[in-house]
């Protein structure tokens, strides 16, 4: 077990090492720092002076290093077109990223789940039959028409819940939630369902192909000949080992969240971290691309690590393996 | 080999499906109508002088108060919406085929190369797989875009807009075809036939193309259908996102973009025809791919 944990540990580090190398290109080779920071007037001499401070002219891996050991310290600097601080407006965006995709990926499981172990267990139904054709279409619209359509439906037509921005929110802290507030909660619905809309069809789909793989296999073919209870058979023996997999769902639908959170913030004017990603390329903010790349990666590694971990907790064949 | 199964078997499932049927005659009439939008629109949305502003916000034609000449209605600059469209679509799906291609033959080569090599080279090919299998396409794609601007300098990425759109949709859907490829490498490589070959000394590129190539073209065409239908939703994302392409030379997501602004307002027009067409576009695509998965993969029948 501790050696498995470690492996995984030490293999993360070196994907994030691997990273914060390609984020630091990106913001070391990717257009001049000097002539994005200073003006026309700025005279070639003063120029030299600022690169040699700012150590631009040492060597590459010295500045690596510098640049790691800076990350590390949570100093990302600063944006080239705000002037602001990275970290204090990784700070304020976050934590809406972070509330609209966990809504949204609430909304793929508890939606997605029960639909695929439905539609597995009654393929040839009507209503199975419905489901499967919703999820073509589902995957061929694209996520901002969802946006679009969500809108025009519940906020024009309706008028039933905002379509702009994060409405009411509270600051706990430096964290600005909006889970306390009615208002909050109303802004949320729309961005979320739309960021969870897509997800689900892909959840349901993989839950849809385990299950019936899993009804395919011998310790199902012999419960069915012992004359167990079809209820037990289905609901005990076949989704016990369906839910295996569903923990690597999460992580694989973490990136899905975090890419289209992007499209979603932009429909929505969605104060996150995707909306700033989009400004910066906008904008060419090589920092603030640079510094995305990296937090990206970091939750992607963590989040894969914690999958990891739990598979060893709940699936008692890994752990026999690993002891024998 | 495959013309044979095409002809014989292909031909007979696709009379019995009347949603494969339906989504190629969808398919072929748009990108007929896309391939020959200069001869079949009505103006030229391009040329300035082809609209005036006198024209501006007419309904479409089955609407009152519409004008014949606009079979969809106008924009607010009085373009013909039905030439935008056709364009439009034009842009979209030549900037998908273009990148589908790219991708394609990028991901055959490098999936054939390392399922033949092994060793180191497989190794770090699929490694960079994995890394963008993580990464969602939409992701690289803006990635992608964000360094190209920060590499050329302004007036040149403008000049270059379209390629640049487009290698960043194939460097981002190369990774399918590099798996296929590869995994069936690994199951011809040991066939009698593969080692006859090797021994009659052929050189290895023959024998990756004369034949290991041709019993992938099933899963490959298969690939190739779904990536069409992604690389034109990742177009359209990218438009309307404002990365994509300026609002000169639209294409189907820079038009939904534009047609955002009159969402709140009595000129639907703007907005939901396009809308409607990309979907339409996208499932049409999607429905032929399914078919043909079932059409290569029989015991999904």
């Amino acid at each position: 077990m501790a050696r498995f944990i470690l492996k995984r540990l030490v293999q993360s580090i070196f994907v994030m090492l691997a990273v914060a190398f390609l984020a630091f290109s990106l913001f070391r080779f990717v257009g001049d720092p000097i002539s994005q920071m200073t003006g026309v007037e700025t005279s070639v001499e003063d120029q030299e002076r600022l690169r040699e401070e700012l150590g631009l002219n040492d060597p590459f891996v010295v500045q690596f290093i510098r640049f790691t050991g800076d990350i590390l310290r949570g100093d990302f600097g600063y944006s080239f077109r705000t002037r602001e601080p990275i970290d204090e407006m990784l700070l304020t965006r976050l934590p809406a990223t972070l509330e609209l995709g966990t809504v949204a990926l609430m909304i793929s499981l508890v939606a997605g789940i029960p639909a695929g172990v439905y539609t597995a267990l009654r393929p040839r139904g009507i209503f199975s039959q419905s489901i499967l054709i919703g999820t073509l279409i589902g995957v061929s619209i694209p996520t901002f028409v969802i946006g679009i359509l969500l809108i025009f439906l519940f906020g024009v037509q309706l008028g039933w819940l905002p379509t702009y921005g994060r409405g009411g929110t509270v600051e706990i802290g430096w964290w600005r939630s909006s889970f306390l507030t009615v208002e909050g909660w109303r802004s949320l619905v729309l961005p979320a369902l739309t960021l969870g809309l897509f997800q689900l069809t892909l959840t349901m789909r993989l839950v849809r192909a385990q299950m019936m793989e899993v009804m395919r296999t011998d310790h199902i073919r012999f419960a069915i000949a012992r004359g167990v209870p079809w209820r037990s058979i289905r609901y005990r023996h076949a989704l016990a080992n369906t839910m295996i997999p569903v923990i690597t769902i999460i992580g694989l639908q973490f990136g899905g969240v975090i890419a289209f959170s992007i499209v979603t913030e932009s429909v929505f004017q969605w104060p996150g971290m995707g909306l700033l990603f989009l400004e910066s390329i906008r904008f060419v903010d090589i920092p603030v691309m640079s510094v995305y790349l990296v937090v990206i990666a970091f939750f992607f590694v963590l989040i894969n690590l914690l999958v990891d971990l739990l598979y060893f907790a709940i699936d008692p064949r890994l752990r026999v393996r690993e002891s024998a | 080999m495959l013309t044979r199964l095409v002809q014989s078997e292909g031909i007979w499932l696709f009379t019995r499906s009347p949603a494969a049927m339906l989504a190629a005659v969808v398919t072929i009439v748009i990108v007929t109508g896309a391939l020959f939008a200069p001869w079949i629109a009505p103006t030229d949305p391009y040329d300035l002088s082809s609209f005036s502003l006198i024209d501006g916000l007419l309904p479409p034609a089955w609407e009152e108060g519409a004008d014949p000449r606009f079979l969809l209605g106008t924009d607010d600059q009085g373009r013909d919406l039905l030439s935008s469209i056709l364009y439009g679509a034009r842009l979209s799906l030549g900037i998908a085929a273009v990148a589908m291609a790219v991708a394609l033959v990028l991901g055959v080569s490098l999936g054939l190369a390392a399922g033949y090599l092994g060793g180191r080279f497989d190794a770090v090919v699929m490694r960079i797989a994995d890394v963008q299998l993580a990464l969602p396409a939409i992701l690289t794609a803006l990635l992608i875009d964000g360094i190209s601007r920060g590499i050329l300098p302004a007036a040149l990425h403008d000049d270059l807009r379209l390629a640049v759109i487009t290698l960043a949709i194939a460097l981002s859907l190369w990774v399918n075809f590099a798996r296929t490829a590869r995994a069936s490498v690994f199951v011809e490589r040991n066939k009698d036939y593969v080692s006859a070959a090797i021994m009659m000394g052929q050189h290895p590129v023959r024998i990756m193309l004369r034949h290991i190539l041709p019993n992938i073209v099933g899963p490959l065409l298969v690939i190739a259908t779904v990536d069409l239908a992604s690389a034109i939703l990742l177009e359209a994302t990218l438009s309307f996102l404002g990365v994509g392409l300026p609002a000169d030379s639209p294409s189907l997501g820079t038009l939904i973009r534009i047609g955002m602004q009159y969402l709140l307002s009595g000129e639907w027009w703007i907005l939901w025809i396009p809308t409607v067409f990309l979907v339409v576009l996208v499932v049409a695509i999607n429905l032929l791919g399914d078919f043909l998965r079932d059409l290569f993969n029989p015991s999904l029948r």
